[in-house]
């Protein structure tokens, strides 16, 4: 599968403007930062709720507890994966019970991922509430699945790919649209 | 992928870089072991039929929870129980099994070959484990990670693997398995159990177990198979102990941090000595413990489980 660019929907000052306003709607919605956690899903989930506490950190002024999720073991889809192997693990340097986890991922689409990230999380106990923040959300939705906190909502086909790049994997920030490539 | 056949019969078939791909998953499963629900969904409504038609403990429960930890349906049955009593042959009962729409066998058989026979009668994976004294390679493949948790890479590293080579197929499949990752291995036992010819496997052979250990990053200590020498190999157990046990006089010539390793059940006071095997170099729990992960890892991968195609946004 080839992967064509179209256009950039986010630049690197954009998705940090994003970022900072879903830093700042989290704490006002949670009234502080008390029992707050942040889980970003393998894998650029993880980079991005980095970016988030930073800015959480910002404005509060102490560091929120954060965490890594790996849904690989809880995918509906076993026997259709793809060949690209990519090893990450989960991170739970916390007890989840009783806490308020912010969910964190790059793009919601189907919502399947999500589903898997919420059994994944119950297994490690029972949280007293958790919350979704997206950085962009494309919709086609095949669950009941909505965020909570979403950096842009982006308006897709579902040929259509939405890439989000961060610093650690891709070298820039950035949010890009493009299109599967018949070959 | 990171299995090519649909079928783990032996660590002579599988390359080292299938090897490094098992143990990054199971390194990943060791450590839902840690959580409070101590199982993952994957495997939900796949069914796995373990087959032992040889007594076994550790391996038989260590893949059942392997199984359980994976969500899989489960079957097992042994040779007492089945129709085997009354005469059925092996390649009828496989195949009975199969018609029953199984997505995987776990084989144990006292005949060498016989996880390969079904393998190719049969459309559902088999993972062999144990098939007389030809191959182990969920042992195997245990045993290598535990080396590697403590030893990393293992190119270069010294393994001397002690005991009846002959009839052993942890040996074996020991071997296969340390000289595709670069290991050197040496075998030392009694003549009588360790053939000479086994140096065409690409190992050394010493017949003196100081020299064996000497410079030995592992000792991987067999068990002495006491209920396969009718015909005695050696004249007894308190004179194998005396020349070939691993006692505390052998541990303190070794290298500082190499350590002991051995596959159960041990034969205390026969192959290594009571105090070597609760004391503070051996790793034999974490040989356990790591049989199941790396069991899931095999059903997980057999099963079309991929790494790859991971958490990402979109799929």
């Amino acid at each position: 599968m080839k992967f064509a660019e179209k256009a950039v929907i986010m630049n690197a000052s954009e998705m940090n403007r994003a970022i900072k306003r879903m830093a700042h709607e989290i704490i006002e919605a949670n009234k502080g930062t008390e029992n707050l956690v942040l889980l970003g899903v393998q894998r650029r989930g993880v980079p991005l709720a980095r970016t988030l506490g930073e800015a959480i950190k910002a404005v509060e002024g102490h560091d929120v507890p954060q965490g890594a999720l790996d849904i690989t073991f809880y995918r509906d889809d076993l026997s259709t994966l793809g060949p690209t192997p990519k090893v990450s693990s989960t991170e739970m340097p916390f007890d989840v019970t009783g806490k308020i986890i912010i969910l964190v991922d790059d793009v919601l689409y189907t919502g399947r991922t999500v589903r898997a990230a919420l059994d994944v999380i119950m297994d490690w106990g029972r949280p007293e509430a958790i919350r979704l923040a997206v950085l962009v959300d494309r919709g086609h939705r095949e669950l009941p699945i909505r965020p909570d906190f979403v950096g842009k909502n982006v308006p897709t086909s579902q040929r259509e790919i939405i890439k989000v790049k961060v610093k650690e994997f891709d070298d820039k920030a950035e949010v890009v649209v493009g299109e599967v490539e018949a070959e | 992928m990171i299995l090519q056949s649909k079928d783990v019969l032996g660590l002579e078939d599988l390359s080292a870089e299938e090897i490094l791909g098992v143990l990054e998953i199971a390194s990943r499963f060791r450590a839902v072991f840690d959580r409070p629900v101590r199982s993952v969904p994957i495997m939900r409504g796949r069914t796995v039929v373990n087959f032992f038609h040889e007594p076994s403990t550790r391996t038989r429960i260590s893949f059942e929870l392997a199984e359980k930890r994976l969500s899989a349906d489960i079957v097992n049955f042994s040779t007492a129980t089945s129709s085997f009593s009354k005469g059925e042959t092996l390649r009828d009962t496989a195949e009975n099994l199969a018609a029953m729409k199984i997505d995987m066998l776990i084989i144990r058989h006292s005949s060498a070959g016989a996880a390969r026979y079904l393998a190719k009668v049969l459309k559902c994976s088999v993972i062999n484990a144990g098939d007389g004294a030809h191959e182990h390679p969920t042992q195997g493949l245990l045993d290598i990670m535990t080396m590697r948790q403590r030893l990393g890479d293992l190119r270069g590293k010294k393994v001397t693997i002690i005991g009846d080579i002959s009839h052993s197929r942890v040996a074996r499949s020991n071997i296969w398995g340390l000289n595709k990752l670069g290991a050197k291995v040496t075998l030392c036992g009694p003549p009588t159990m360790v053939p000479s010819g086994l140096a065409r496997l690409g190992v050394e052979i010493e017949y003196d177990l100081k020299k064996a250990v000497a410079d030995a990053d592992v000792l991987n200590v067999l068990r002495i198979q006491l209920e396969r020498h009718s015909s005695k190999a050696f004249p007894g157990n308190r004179e194998y102990h005396r020349m070939y046990g691993i006692t505390d006089e052998v541990v303190r010539t070794l290298k500082p941090k190499a350590f002991v390793m051995h596959p159960g059940p041990m034969n205390r006071d026969v192959e290594i000595s009571s105090t070597v095997a609760d004391g503070p170099r051996q790793v034999i729990l974490d040989q356990v413990a790591n049989g199941v992960a790396v069991r899931m890892a095999l059903i997980y991968l057999l099963s079309g489980g991929d790494p790859g195609a991971l958490s990402g946004g979109q799929e």
